[in-house]
């Protein structure tokens, strides 16, 4: 036993000690569509995989996509795991202390109230939301009784089997939901939480977030940003000035 | 998969599901039955060692690997598994990490900075450059041993009872045989004690098998999670939209672990009858009652 110890140890230790070259590590939820999903080929697809790589090929940096839960996306972040969050992440004072992001490359989204008909009540009754959102802080601080959930696909459940009056998210995530199903509407009215998305980086990542940033404001300066945002939310979307 | 599967939004009934069910993540999710099997077939072995040496430390004249045994079997015995599932492995990774970065990093920097926890490019575990199906493995194999050291624990503790159970006179007779303590352990305290270890060790097989979900925790794509995954509502943005189909897909896994725990039951059944044996266990007199004419 000690003997495979030891060997595993020394095998461990040196596995790989070939030349380290940097090969990027972008984690991102994939179950956050059209942001983030999994396609039938079993590939991370959407608006952020398209825009990482077109980031990553602007900053000339080699990468790889990475699936986590979106419960533990910060932690496994921070102890390096991964490099980068590419997964919607709204960017607020709570989450700045403990990562950093790059400017956004998505402008402050609306988020809005689910439910399965109108004149529910949004400021007292029980409103569904994914865990570890913005929507969820901010619903935290309205009157109403708060029921967290691990994914949307739960929240939307929830409202369905009137576990909750209604459900609040993001829009554009809430939007293809109610638009293909003939149960759900949007009520009230929408809200504007956050300062935008950004990916999220370690703190100590600093040379990182410098080759992003870049590659955003670059992206931002020729329209690109908005041609591929237009592409995923629909004309309608907000767009950089 | 098949060649008219490349339109799928103007297919319906047979076809569109035949399209469906073989689509690259469905091979995923089919793929992840075996990796809970392989699970299984690696942990089980490994978790029996790790009794095996646990009950023959608890039952060691030296002190100190005495206590080392007793120790492993009350501690892991006495937290919550998902704990320990959760802990062995960011400490093994974070531990091995830590390592590396002692042996190849240049710098001096520490490794926890700030939030952070960072090791320089080559001294991660595996590297970033490695491809996706090392680090696969390397999350599989954190996996079996944080299984192998808690089935252990109480693998351990059934070994060391049914060790207990072996009727004193038997190794008596072996001592007076003039046999030395390592051949009476070998001989016939090993041999007599499966019969008696056998019900404590099927259940914690069943145990086994039924805990394998908590792989999904570690962050390694088992049938739960592509159940979940596949079964979410799936709206326009996807080839095949569907409405919340996951109480199916959980009705599938829920099919997979029966037939699982019945076909275990039957093998074990057999295991037991082949291991009573000859044994001066009342289920072994039984056995012989049965046969003699």
């Amino acid at each position: 036993m000690k003997k495979l110890l030891l060997a595993a140890t020394a095998l461990a230790l040196t596995a790989g000690m070939g030349l380290a070259q940097t090969t990027v590590r972008m984690g991102t939820e994939g179950a956050y569509p059209p942001y983030n999903f999994i396609n039938e080929a079993g590939e991370v697809a959407g608006f952020e995989r398209e825009l990482g790589d077109e980031l990553c090929k602007r900053a000339e940096l080699s990468c790889t996509w990475v699936k986590n839960d979106w419960d533990s996306i910060i932690p496994n972040l921070v102890s390096s795991n991964y490099d980068t969050i590419m997964a919607a992440m709204s960017i607020n004072e709570e989450r700045k202390a403990v990562i950093a992001f790059t400017q956004d490359y998505l402008p402050p989204a609306p988020s809005s109230y689910v439910a399965l008909q109108e004149g529910v009540d949004l400021e007292g009754g029980v409103i569904a939301v994914q865990t570890g959102t913005v929507q969820a802080s901010h619903i935290a601080e309205t009157g109403a009784t708060m029921l967290e959930f691990p994914n949307i696909d739960q929240v939307l459940a929830a409202i369905r089997n009137g576990e909750a009056d209604a459900g609040f998210g993001d829009h554009e995530v809430m939007r293809p939901f109610v638009e293909d199903s003939n149960d759900l509407v949007f009520v009230g009215e929408q809200v504007k939480l956050d300062e935008g998305i950004g990916v999220g980086l370690r703190q100590s990542d600093t040379e990182l977030r410098e080759k992003l940033d870049a590659a955003i404001t670059a992206m931002k300066e020729d329209g690109s940003l908005n041609t591929l945002i237009k592409k995923h939310f629909g004309d309608d979307a907000q767009t950089y000035e | 998969m098949f060649s008219y599967c490349s339109d799928p939004s103007v297919l319906d009934g047979f076809a569109w599901l035949s399209c469906y069910l073989t689509t690259g993540t469905h091979m995923l999710f089919y793929a992840s039955f075996g990796v809970v099997l392989l699970l299984l077939a690696i942990t089980a072995p490994i978790a029996l060692l790790f009794g095996y040496g646990g009950a023959m430390a608890s039952r060691s004249r030296i002190a100190p690997i005495r206590w080392f045994g007793r120790i492993y079997t009350a501690m892991v015995r006495g937290v919550p598994d998902i704990i320990f599932f959760l802990f062995v492995p960011i400490a093994l990774d974070q531990g091995l990490e830590w390592l590396r970065h002692k042996a190849l990093c240049d710098s001096d920097a520490p490794v926890r900075q700030g939030n952070d926890f960072v090791v320089c490019a080559a001294a991660k575990l595996p590297l970033s450059t490695s491809p996706e199906w090392v680090h696969d493995i390397y999350a599989m194999t954190l996996a079996v041993i944080a299984f192998s050291v808690v089935f252990g624990a109480f693998a351990a503790n059934v070994l060391y009872g049914a060790m207990q159970a072996v009727p004193r006179a038997q190794l008596e007779t072996a001592e007076a045989y003039g046999m030395t303590p390592r051949q009476v352990t070998r001989r016939i305290l090993v041999p007599q004690m499966w019969t008696y270890a056998l019900p404590g060790l099927s259940n914690l097989w069943m145990i086994l098998i039924k805990a394998t979900p908590l792989l999904f925790l570690l962050g390694i794509e088992d049938i739960v999670y592509w159940a979940r995954e596949l079964g979410g509502a799936k709206t326009s943005s996807f080839a095949y939209p569907h409405p919340d189909w996951r109480l199916y897909y959980f009705l599938v896994v829920l099919v997979f672990y029966l037939l699982m725990t019945w076909v275990s039951e039957r093998v074990l059944g057999r295991v037991t009858a082949r291991l009573t044996q000859g044994q001066a266990t009342l289920a072994g007199e039984a056995q012989r009652k049965a046969v003699a004419p």
